[in-house]
């Protein structure tokens, strides 16, 4: 792999974000780019999350797809018993969330930490205000590790907003404890019925 | 036309129907008209009653899904017609009121009072059955073709920028949200 890692991950998330469509001129490099990137995303772990939110009764996942959400939202879109929802911004999953879970069925939340930040009108002013339970699983980018600047403000504002809002949340870093930690997540979304949040770590989602 | 006109029009129709509303006049009018308890009013959350409505539309697909929706609000979230477009639900009808201003906040002019138009940006968007009601008999004509084809459809109103008298409606909102919800779970 040749070029800066930052670079890497650009392609790959315009690609993510755009489909294929645009891969551009130096298309063989782009493509090594992303395959490099998306082998850099863990499926394993992905695999885990996963397992345990379809554990936990989840039916329907709206997501705004980033780097290392890639193979979650890959296997939530090929899970016939799963309803994924692609949104164009994180505010139109607090809605979707609501109704669904008004109508009686678990849904889940899959954003980037930007995302979250992009969503704390309708966290506060549905979600807080009309007592609807909220599982949000948060890429946690621009923390320790993080090689891209651009990232980088936002992860150092995550959890101090989380606090601020006073959202119970948890870090999702072992393999081994992230099915209790989303089980647990989702009974006290249930039993509170405020949003609760899970940060999924650089440790568990990427293989540096 | 009035928007009171509209709402009493339809207001036997979705007497069994899943209904979300925005905040202000629409959710006042509705609300004067008569409670019933299959109504939510989202007293705030700008933008959000269609994605409600879709949340609601995905996880209830046995109901009807009905969302009145304003200008100022629609404006807010306007990526929720390609989201609404891609999933299509059958079940649900988006109401717009477009009455070109932020009434409850003011009076300002909203873009549609100008140069946008809202059943355009639906129809790009990708929403099949979008058209633009003026008078009161082409919104019966396009909502009753609504609810019989079946399929995610979008109406929009033209109404006159005039509210109701008041806006206080005796219901709290964590009232509604319950009473919302347990009907909900009664009709399943």
């Amino acid at each position: 792999m040749s070029g800066h890692p930052a670079r890497h991950c650009a392609v790959a998330e315009r690609v993510i974000a755009g489909g294929l469509a645009t891969v551009n001129a130096n298309a063989a490099e782009e493509l090594d780019i992303i395959q490099f990137c998306l082998m850099s995303v863990s499926i394993e772990n992905s695999k885990i999350v996963y397992d345990a939110l379809k554990r936990s009764g989840v039916k329907i996942i709206s997501a705004l797809p980033e780097t290392w959400l890639v193979h979650l939202i890959n296997m939530a879109d090929e899970d016939p018993e799963t309803t994924l929802v692609r949104i164009t911004r994180e505010e139109e999953a607090i809605g979707i969330s609501a109704g669904a879970h008004l109508a009686g069925l678990r849904s889940a939340l899959l954003m980037q930490n930007h995302g979250f930040l992009a969503a704390i009108n309708p966290i506060v002013s549905l979600s807080f205000l009309y007592k609807i339970p909220l599982l949000m699983l948060i890429s946690y980018r621009g923390h320790m590790g993080e090689r891209d600047p651009w990232q980088t403000q936002g992860g150092r504002l995550t959890e101090p907003v989380l606090k601020a809002l006073d959202i119970p949340y948890e870090h999702l870093t072992n393999a081994a404890d992230v099915p209790r930690q989303i089980a647990q997540a989702q009974t006290l979304a249930e039993s509170s019925l405020t949003p609760v949040a899970l940060l999924l770590s650089r440790q568990l989602m990427w293989k540096d | 036309m009035r928007r009171d006109e509209i709402l009493n029009l339809l207001y036997p129709d979705i007497e069994d129907d899943i209904v979300v509303t925005i905040m202000g006049a629409v959710a006042a009018e509705l609300y004067s008209i008569g409670h019933r308890r299959n109504f939510f009013y989202l007293q705030h959350a700008m933008g959000l009653a269609s994605s409600m409505g879709l949340g609601l539309a995905l996880a209830r697909p046995d109901k009807r899904v009905v969302v009145f929706d304003g200008d100022g609000s629609l404006l807010m979230n306007l990526g929720t017609l390609s989201t609404l477009a891609w999933y299509a639900p059958n079940n649900m009808i988006h109401v717009v009121f477009d009455n070109q201003s932020l009434l409850s906040v003011g009076g300002f002019p909203t873009a549609t009072s100008a140069v946008s138009d809202l059943t355009g940006i639906a129809q790009k968007s990708g929403i099949k059955h979008a058209v633009t009601a003026r008078t009161v008999d082409e919104f019966a004509t396009a909502w009753r073709a609504a609810r019989e084809r079946k399929e995610l459809s979008f109406v929009v109103a033209k109404v006159d920028a005039i509210g109701p008298k008041a806006f206080h409606m005796d219901l709290s909102l964590l009232e509604n949200r319950f009473q919302f919800q347990r009907w909900l779970c009664e009709k399943e």
